[in-house]
């Protein structure tokens, strides 16, 4: 059901960033990263963007001049692009799809008398 | 017939303001169109840093020159967004390079012009950022998710590129004779190409339509061009300087200031790579690319090697 696909991956005609730069055709270029930031203490890591470096350590150093010459950011995670595994957006519709029908699950779907306090 | 409906769909999702993600099903054409805007606004963010950093080891004090460095550290930031956001759509980093490098890509015109006083600093910062940033901000809002996300940090980081431009040119036309000389003498040299950064008129630009439709852009070159033109003619008037058009005047009925002709001829030349510093430029972004080959493998073999002797680090 849930097929691989690299962040950037474009469809099946044509590979994706991750795919062309981690291959051995392109050995030459670093290999690409994705970088997580957290902008502050208390919230998630959130997707910044992605650059190339030779390893992890260089990665997050560059990650920190590329991504937080502001201070956006207190803690840096990075992985390279081609262990991200993701969902098929083809197969988005019937993926979703389960979820779609239960209003049930929302507290708004309960009807109840508006003078009953604290719920 | 599959096709027609993708397309149709695709379409759909455009009109519905529905953000297209790298891995959405896209007409080749439009990934074709991104890939060349979005390299060739890359190229122009990093071919953009020379003309400026020709000035750091010269600038008057070390406010200046700490600003200046910031500045041109930000151009290669957005440079780096932008390459990413292009490598989504399936065309790796260094094929981009290549492309610059080969002279296949072509770059803001802008940057074909020279540095030649550090009035030209504070002219830049006015009007080539302020030019940038009238093209840019639309593009925050373009359909394709990965490149509005990389304009949407960039604006941010643009409007103190402005402003130091602005303050800079400021302070020398408060300044003595020689120096208010040199700032209108920069805004003179600087004033026909930066609206050049427009790009051609409505009229000659085969692209736009298409990209209007894909929402790629959201406004034509003549609204931007003009847009520019009106708050700059205002913002003149705060530096007691004049914008070097005898035709510049305000225009009641259209609401607009009426401007000169353009020279298209000098806009053709530079971007067909005879401006005055095209081959400036490229030279040096090859030598900074080819010294920099030792570095590049050096480190790739060092990963490799620390691979190949320490297990996997858990980080999270
Ligand atoms: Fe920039
Ligand atoms: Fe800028």
């Amino acid at each position: 059901m849930i097929r691989k696909f690299y962040y950037g991956d474009y469809g099946e005609s044509k590979h994706g960033a991750a795919d062309i730069s981690t291959t051995n055709q392109n050995k030459h270029e670093w290999p690409l990263w994705e970088v997580f930031i957290r902008s502050k203490q208390g919230l998630d890591h959130k997707h910044a963007g992605s650059l190339h470096a030779a390893d992890a350590a260089m990665a997050i150093e560059n990650a920190r001049d590329v991504y937080t010459r502001r201070q956006e950011g207190v803690s840096i995670w990075v992985v390279e692009s081609k262990h991200i595994h993701a969902s098929n957006p083809d197969e988005a519709g019937s993926f979703y799809d389960p979820a779609s029908d239960k209003v049930y699950r929302h507290p708004t779907f309960y009807d109840l008398p508006d003078e009953l306090q604290y719920m | 017939m599959q096709w027609e409906s993708s397309e149709a769909r695709f379409q759909e999702k455009i009109d519905q303001e529905i953000k297209i993600e790298p891995k959405d099903w896209m007409p080749e054409k439009y990934r074709q169109t991104l890939i060349r805007q979005i390299s060739q606004h890359a190229h122009s963010e990093c071919v953009g840093m020379l003309p400026e950093a020709n000035w750091i080891t010269r600038a008057p004090s070390l406010r200046r020159k700490a600003i200046l460095i910031a500045k041109v550290q930000d151009e290669a930031g957005h440079g780096l967004y932008l390459y990413s956001a292009a490598e989504t759509l399936g065309i790796s980093r260094d094929e981009m390079y290549d492309q610059l490098h080969s002279g296949k890509a072509k770059y803001s015109s802008i940057f074909n012009y020279p540095t030649l006083t550090w009035a030209d600093m504070g002219a830049i910062g006015w009007l080539v950022d302020g030019a940038a940033i009238m093209n840019q901000v639309p593009l925050c809002r373009t359909s394709y998710g990965p490149y509005a996300r990389a304009m949407v940090r960039i604006c941010k980081e643009e409007s103190f590129h402005q402003r130091q431009g602005f303050e800079l040119l400021l302070h020398l036309s408060k300044g003595n004779e020689a120096q208010r000389r040199m700032c209108q003498d920069a805004i003179n040299r600087w004033w026909w190409p930066s609206i050049m950064m427009f790009g051609p008129t409505d009229d000659a630009s085969p692209n736009t339509q298409q990209s209007m439709k894909w929402k790629i852009k959201r406004f034509t070159n003549d609204e931007l061009r003009q847009k520019f033109i009106d708050v700059c003619a205002e913002q003149v008037k705060f530096l007691g300087m004049t914008l070097p058009d005898p035709d510049l005047k305000w225009n009641e009925e259209r609401g607009h200031y009426d401007f000169g002709t353009i020279n298209w001829e000098e806009f053709w030349q530079v971007i067909g790579g005879n401006g005055p510093c095209n081959q400036q430029r490229l030279d040096t972004r090859k030598k900074a690319w080819e010294e920099g080959a030792w570095v590049r493998e050096a480190a790739a073999a060092y990963a490799e090697k620390k691979k190949a002797r320490t297990p996997v680090q858990q980080i999270a």
